[in-house]
């Protein structure tokens, strides 16, 4: 009985251990690939800052901001969510936080009376959100990894065209923000209209008399829709590092847990163990004690002490002696 | 003195360093720029940046849209999509080119007019 725990018990250990060598792994796979991602971050910089920039001149040119892009509309009637998620889970609540204040902002807008639009990245939204027949306008997948440019440029036309169009009066970007290895944030951004509070705030500074070709308000015209992409595209870039970091906590507990687990499970099975062994010895003392106990006794030499008298008896049978009935029985 | 260049890309910066010349092809036709450049900003239309480094040594990058500002004597040229010369595959380029080709014969549409320049500017940047 005890080494059949045993055996279980050394079983669940193998498996455990399995489990962390896997978790392990996808820690330090993951860790490495923050990194990546904080890089390509860090590389994306320069253009949204640079592009920022140009528009602010532009404005400050008066260039005039009266793109479609830019207006704000009187009545907001349909407020799209482009919603951000991984396609892989492992990664503890980074998605569950993602959907939850998805879920929290579609429920406060139609509370509001105004109709909401589903836009969706990554598989686990789309699961989620489909699961709960809420219907959505897109879905995108496999871009969540290692967001690329073109795939912000996707979403960002698909989303600006429905907004210019006037299906959508507004569009919201939620996403988790990478404050720092240890810190991520979901965060509800406004997407469109694009928000002019920085355009205006680099449009303040002083502004040397440019020259435009075309004219400063065709090339706003062009230049916006890509401003539209590069903020898509950050978010991307900062959401995909946060999965990645939320993956490395998620495996590091997860890889604890487990050499927690095996040292527990291994102390109960070295106890078990340990059982078993003393029950086994108290089986053989126990045997040969009484096989000590026995040693010379009568009971062992019965069957000789009896052939013997019974051939004792027989030799002697004409003349019977009655000490033999008084033999040891 | 020279210019400070920056080519930057969404995903990267694709060049930077000092240059005694910038030629860009605007949407209204080529444009120089030298030392000393009024303050300027301009839309690129799909054609070939060429940076002259002071050394007299030229580097070809293929620009398929996007934006110049000049000020101070520092040129900044963004663009989404762009390719150094030196980084374009001529095999791949020539294929491109082909399927461009079939593509705008089949349907001749801006679209596929834009992706055939953009085939043509990078073989011809390539060889």
């Amino acid at each position: 009985m005890a080494s059949g725990q045993e055996r279980i018990l050394r079983r669940r250990i193998k498996s455990v251990q399995s489990t962390k060598k896997i978790t392990k792994a996808m820690e330090l796979i993951s860790a490495s690939r923050i990194v990546k991602a904080q890089q390509r971050v860090a590389a994306a910089r320069p253009y949204s800052e640079q592009i920022t920039a140009v528009i602010g001149n532009l404005a400050a040119a008066g260039a005039g901001l009266s793109s479609p892009l830019l207006q704000q509309r009187d009545v907001v009637r349909t407020v799209a969510y482009v919603v951000i998620t991984s396609d892989r889970g492992l990664a503890g609540a980074y998605n569950s936080n993602v959907i939850r204040s998805a879920e929290r902002a579609v429920r406060a807008a139609q509370a509001e009376g105004k109709e909401t639009r589903l836009v969706v990245i990554g598989k686990k939204a789309e699961k989620y959100f489909r699961f709960r027949k809420m219907p959505l306008e897109a879905s995108w997948q496999g871009m969540t990894d290692t967001p690329t440019y073109e795939d912000a440029r996707k979403v960002a036309t698909f989303v600006t065209e429905k907004f210019v169009s006037g299906e959508y009066d507004q569009v919201e970007l939620i996403y988790t923000q990478f404050l720092s290895l240890g810190t991520q944030r979901v965060v509800n951004r406004r997407f469109m209209p694009l928000e002019s509070t920085a355009i205006e705030a680099a449009a303040a500074g002083p502004s040397a008399d440019y020259e435009f070709e075309p004219d400063p308000g065709l090339i706003l015209e062009r230049l916006l829709p890509r401003y539209a992409e590069a903020r898509l595209f950050a978010a991307l870039l900062d959401a995909s590092a946060s999965e990645h970091a939320a993956r490395q906590r998620a495996m590091k507990s997860a890889t604890d847990n487990a050499e927690e687990l095996i040292t527990k499970l291994s102390r109960v099975m070295n106890r078990a163990r340990q059982d078993a062994i003393t029950t086994e010895i108290m089986e053989i003392i126990s045997g040969a004690e009484s096989l000590a106990q026995g040693e010379g006794g009568p009971e062992d030499l019965l069957v000789d002490h009896v052939g013997a008298t019974e051939y004792f008896d027989k030799m002697h049978r004409p003349h019977a002696h009655p000490h033999t009935a008084g033999a040891p029985s | 003195m020279a210019l400070n260049v920056e080519l930057v890309s969404p995903e990267r910066i694709l060049w930077s360093g000092e240059a005694e010349m910038v030629v860009a092809r605007t949407t209204d036709g080529d444009i120089a720029f030298l030392t000393g450049h009024a303050p300027f900003i301009g839309a690129l239309g799909i054609g070939a940046v060429v940076i002259e480094e002071p050394g007299g040594k030229q580097t070809k990058i293929a620009v398929h849209g996007g934006f110049v500002e000049v000020s101070q004597n520092r040129v900044t040229i963004l663009s989404d999509v762009a390719e150094l010369a030196t980084d374009i595959d001529v095999a791949r380029a020539r294929k491109a080119k082909e399927s461009a080709e079939a593509a705008f014969r089949a349907e001749p549409n801006p679209e596929n007019d834009a992706a055939l320049r953009r085939a043509n500017l990078r073989l011809e940047l390539a060889a």
